[in-house]
């Protein structure tokens, strides 16, 4: 048997569970409690396209070190799932630890003898507690996490404290909870040897950051970037962002006096109606967005290039998940960003934003409406399940009080009434953006006709080809306005000069932070861009231009963002070389180093446990 | 030549309404569709019922889909926004729209391809949504731009142009409307502008989901023998079951009626539905009687015009969603950021 892994603040602990048994409060707890020790961790809930039964996994990644990227390999498994047991300990890292209900007696041979077992009767220490067949399903899980710890070091007055906070003013659910709690705890300190080496220590790593999921974040931005009309359809996994901004709705755009209602949210009978909503909404000049994934995306593309050669504001959250058709409705991807960036038949082209974390979902989200005002044009807002669907620390969310909407060029009553031309088409300041009016603005001035026909300057349908080529020109003026108004990248510069560099985005960012730091333990240097928005701003033309070698990560088979740069920024293929992660599990650290090693000829520098990673 | 406006000049003893606009005020370019198109009566009617109850004209949001139908936007009220969306999507931008300003009318218009084919869909669940509109079908039972395919409202043993017979069944809009839950279900005939100017201002002054289906030829490519939608068939087999007037205010009644044969309905806006009866038992606030008879009149090769069904008190989308009663698009920042302190709040929760 080889050492059991000892690690302090430093490790990956995973549970397996069957779906719909319960298990998401007590795992959340688990996470959450670790947090409020001053420990950063990032917990990942992994689960099937399913209500009840199926099995489900929730990965917590304990880093004192703050990596919130997906690390691979597992160090802890708390196996409660028989479906799945045979591959859940194979999962486990030789010295790593299981952790698992020993109420039914298992062979030998179902066991790894390279790991630390601990078994606990906890169905049968349930049974004997309740008699209630739900109570003993749900309290099993908090007795684990009592257990679990007295085995880890995890102060077990910081759960108590979060279980008083979650039942609040329900004492009749908080004391049972607390008291299976104990029970679990008590029986663990009596019965097995706590704690083990792998454990949870104080810190002050977490100081003011935030745990809140993409989705919610990116509805929150919605709020505060003035929102007021939401159509959706359901789909895995954004639907949760139309609920939380439901939710935040609710309690934030209530009018006081009436208890009426400062927005309007429809579930729509398909995306087809969703997206024709927001166009209509921000056609009529409201803040409208919708919120879907790939497939969603798809049935869209219509409209969207409606909206694009219209000119009209919309917002579209995408929450990818991997595809293509049904694909891989619960898992990761990053696979849509040429369906979104050249979305519609036709010539079109239109700005995506990558948030890295839910404080960048929020943020993004909010000045997505400010790009879609300014813009006349739909913006995407590409997060994906990774970041929409698993709660990230990340930093607290800031709003500074004197900013205002950025409603773009509005031709107001006064403005017509005072005689200004008006050309909804009509390029008056060189930037490709004209004025629009919205319906009813004058009595006699600034109606126009809406089309999706060519039209001249002044909306008046017409197919002449110099006509048509003078619009669709203009349109690529304001596509390269666009490059100055949307998120600019961010570099990360190697502690020394170096060939070598690295385009990423979006959710890769926490694996890629952490990779970059292990290709500099090894002395590999690696500057490193993360690319925030579409268009690309000059200065990622610079900096694959000053580079031999430029490797762009991504979570997709086809190396998209790399096919999007080449035909953007004109750049070499050849210098470009794909780092590509598709499996549907988020990308890890190991991966990309492994990777990014092995382009370099470095074979020494491969994955740890590649196929788990 | 759509964009071609026509001339403003008109005779200088044409009567304008209260707002002092004249009929002209409220017509747009030059139509461009065939010579005799059933379209173009329900454009004049448009304006008509527009010019009638002194609407201004840029308080009309005007949206379609793709077609024939749907080009006639352009065709009337030139000082409203007009919205060509893509086909069979007009309910769709419409519903945004109307959430976006609940102040504005909103009026749809779109045809047999695009409502009863790819926009069923919407059409279906615009109604049943309660969004507050008018929404007229310009139904000719046939593709006139594709040059004269059967569209899904073509009757069953219907003869095409080229005198293929359609074998499949018709789908009957109205009564898809009054299962949908429109509160205001009507359907009319291009050639009886008489029946249809009214039917579309008690429309306009409905506050909930306005259905008008109107038959309305197309001299091109459906007008023929055979057709069920020509303009003679249509005459020939057309009953209507009333004759509505709309009045805004109760304007006394200055003709003598029979016991029992007139009947007025007060909307909600203070207008009045006054109907005319001219079948002895239709009964227009009665939904499951008006789908009835409906399907037994049609059994009977009737097409059945007139106010079909009426909910004097209806309720809307914005009812439904208890949405404020200022217009969406002119909340500010005030009304909708929830500032740096509500963020706060938050934060703490969230750690």
């Amino acid at each position: 048997m080889p050492q059991p892994i000892e690690r302090i603040n430093d490790f990956v602990i995973k549970f397996a569970n069957v779906n719909g048994s319960g298990s998401a409060s007590a795992n959340m707890l688990f996470a959450k409690a670790i947090l409020r020790m001053g420990v950063p961790v990032s917990p990942r809930n992994i689960f099937p396209s399913n209500i009840q039964g199926l099995p489900t996994w929730y990965e917590v990644r304990v880093s004192e070190k703050g990596y919130l990227g997906r690390r691979g390999g597992v160090d802890m498994m708390v196996a409660m799932n028989p479906q799945t047991w045979d591959e859940d300990l194979k999962e486990i890292e030789p010295g790593g630890y299981l952790f698992y209900d020993s109420t039914k007696r298992l062979p030998k041979s179902k066991f790894r003898d390279d790991i630390s077992v601990i078994g606990m009767p906890l169905t049968e220490i349930c049974n004997e507690s309740y008699t209630d067949a739900r109570q003993r399903q749900l309290f099993k899980n908090i007795i684990c996490l009592g257990a679990l710890s007295a085995l880890l070091d995890v102060d077990p007055n910081e759960i108590a404290q979060l279980i008083g906070e979650q039942y609040k003013g329900k004492e009749a659910l908080l004391k049972p909870n607390v008291h299976a709690l104990q029970m679990g705890r008590d029986y663990a300190l009596a019965q097995l040897k706590c704690p083990i080496r792998l454990r949870v220590r104080r810190a002050e790593q977490v100081g003011k950051r935030i745990f809140i999921d993409g989705n919610s974040a990116a509805a929150l931005g919605a709020v505060y970037g003035g929102a007021t009309v939401c159509a959706w359809y359901p789909l895995t996994p954004s639907s949760s962002v139309a609920e939380a901004f439901t939710r935040h709705c609710k309690r934030l755009r209530t009018e006081p006096q009436t208890g009426k209602n400062r927005y309007a949210i429809v579930q729509a009978e398909d995306e087809l109606a969703s997206i024709g909503i927001v166009i209509g909404a921000g056609w009529n000049g409201a803040r409208a967005f919708t919120a879907t994934s790939g497939p969603g995306i798809s049935l869209m593309t219509e409209f969207v290039g409606l909206a694009y050669f219209a000119e009209i504001p919309a917002v579209i959250i995408n929450v990818q998940r991997g595809g293509p058709s049904t694909g891989m409705p619960t898992r990761s991807q990053q696979s849509d960003i040429l369906s979104c960036a050249y979305a519609s038949h036709g010539d079109t082209r239109h700005p995506l934003l990558f948030p890295e974390d839910p404080g960048e979902c929020f943020e993004m989200s909010a000045q997505a409406f400010d790009l879609a005002d300014r813009l006349q044009t739909p913006i995407f807002l590409m997060t994906d399940l990774d970041i929409g669907m698993n709660e990230r620390l990340c930093e607290p969310f800031a709003w500074d009080d004197s900013r205002r909407m950025d409603r773009g060029k509005v031709m107001t009553r006064e403005m017509l009434e005072a005689g200004t031309e008006f050309g909804r088409y009509l390029d008056v300041d060189g930037d490709g953006i004209p004025f629009r009016t919205y319906p009813g603005a004058h009595p006699t001035r600034g109606a126009y006709f809406t089309r999706g026909t060519t039209k001249d300057r002044y909306a008046r349908y017409s197919e002449e080809g110099p006509v048509y080529v003078d619009n669709m020109q203009r349109l690529l003026r304001k596509f390269e306005t666009a490059k100055q108004l949307v998120p600019k990248p961010q570099l990360r510069p190697a502690r020394q000069a170096t060939r070598f560099g690295a385009i990423y985005f979006g959710s890769t960012s926490p694996a890629m932070s952490e990779a970059l730091d292990l290709l500099d333990e090894r002395g590999l240097h690696v500057n490193a861009l993360r690319v925030r928005a579409f268009p690309f701003s000059d200065q990622v033309s610079e900096f694959i231009a000053g580079h031999d070698q430029v490797f762009v990560v991504e979570q997709n088979r086809d190396a998209q963002l790399r096919m999007i740069l080449i035909n953007d920024c004109a750049a070499d293929p050849a210098k470009l070389l794909p780092v590509l992660h598709y499996d549907g599990t988020p990308i890890t650290a190991r991966f990309i180093v492994g990777e990014i090693a092995a382009k370099l000829g470095i074979p020494n520098v491969a994955p740890l446990r590649k196929a788990a990673s | 030549m759509t964009y071609l406006a026509k001339p403003k000049l008109h005779h200088p003893s044409l009567p304008a309404n209260k707002l002092g606009y004249t009929r002209r005020d409220y017509e747009g370019s030059i139509s461009t569709l065939c010579a005799g198109c059933g379209h173009d009566s329900i454009s004049a009617a448009i304006v008509q019922a527009c010019f009638e109850l002194d609407i201004e004209p840029h308080r009309v949001a005007k949206l379609s889909g793709i077609g024939c139908s749907s080009k006639t936007p352009t065709y009337f009220l030139g000082n409203s926004h007009g919205f060509n969306s893509v086909h069979g999507r007009m309910p769709s931008v419409l519903t945004g729209a109307n959430l976006a300003n609940r102040d504005l009318i909103y009026l749809g218009v779109s045809g047999d391809g695009d409502s009863a084919s790819i926009g069923f869909g919407q059409f279906a669940h615009s109604v049943r949504r309660g969004v507050n509109m008018v929404y007229i079908v310009e139904n000719n039972g046939v593709y006139g731009l594709t040059k004269g395919q059967f569209s899904a409202t073509a009757d069953r043993g219907s003869k095409s142009k080229r005198g293929v017979t359609n074998t499949d069944a018709a789908i009957d809009m109205v009564s898809i409307a009054l299962q949908m839950g429109a509160t205001y279900v009507a359907r009319s005939f291009s050639g009886d502008k008489a029946q249809l100017a009214p039917l579309i201002k008690g429309a306009i002054r409905h506050r909930g989901a306005a259905f008008i289906d109107v038959i309305s030829p197309c001299v091109a490519f459906n007008n023929h023998a055979g057709s069920t939608k020509s303009y003679d068939y249509v005459r020939e087999h057309n009953e209507a079951v009333n004759f509505l007037d709309v009045m805004i205010g109760r304007e006394p009644i200055t003709t003598q009626y029979a016991p029992g044969e007139l009947r007025e309905v007060a909307q909600h806006d203070g207008s009045v539905l006054r109907l005319r009866k001219l079948q002895e038992d239709y009964d227009p606030s009665n939904r499951v009687a008006a789908m009835n008879t409906l399907q037994e009149r049609a059994a009977k090769g009737e097409i059945v015009t007139g106010l079909l069904y009426v909910d004097p008190d209806p309720t809307d989308l914005h009812a439904h969603l208890n949405t404020v009663e200022t217009p969406l698009n002119q909340l500010g920042e005030h009304e909708l950021i929830p500032g740096a302190e509500a963020l706060e709040h938050l934060n703490s929760a969230l750690r």
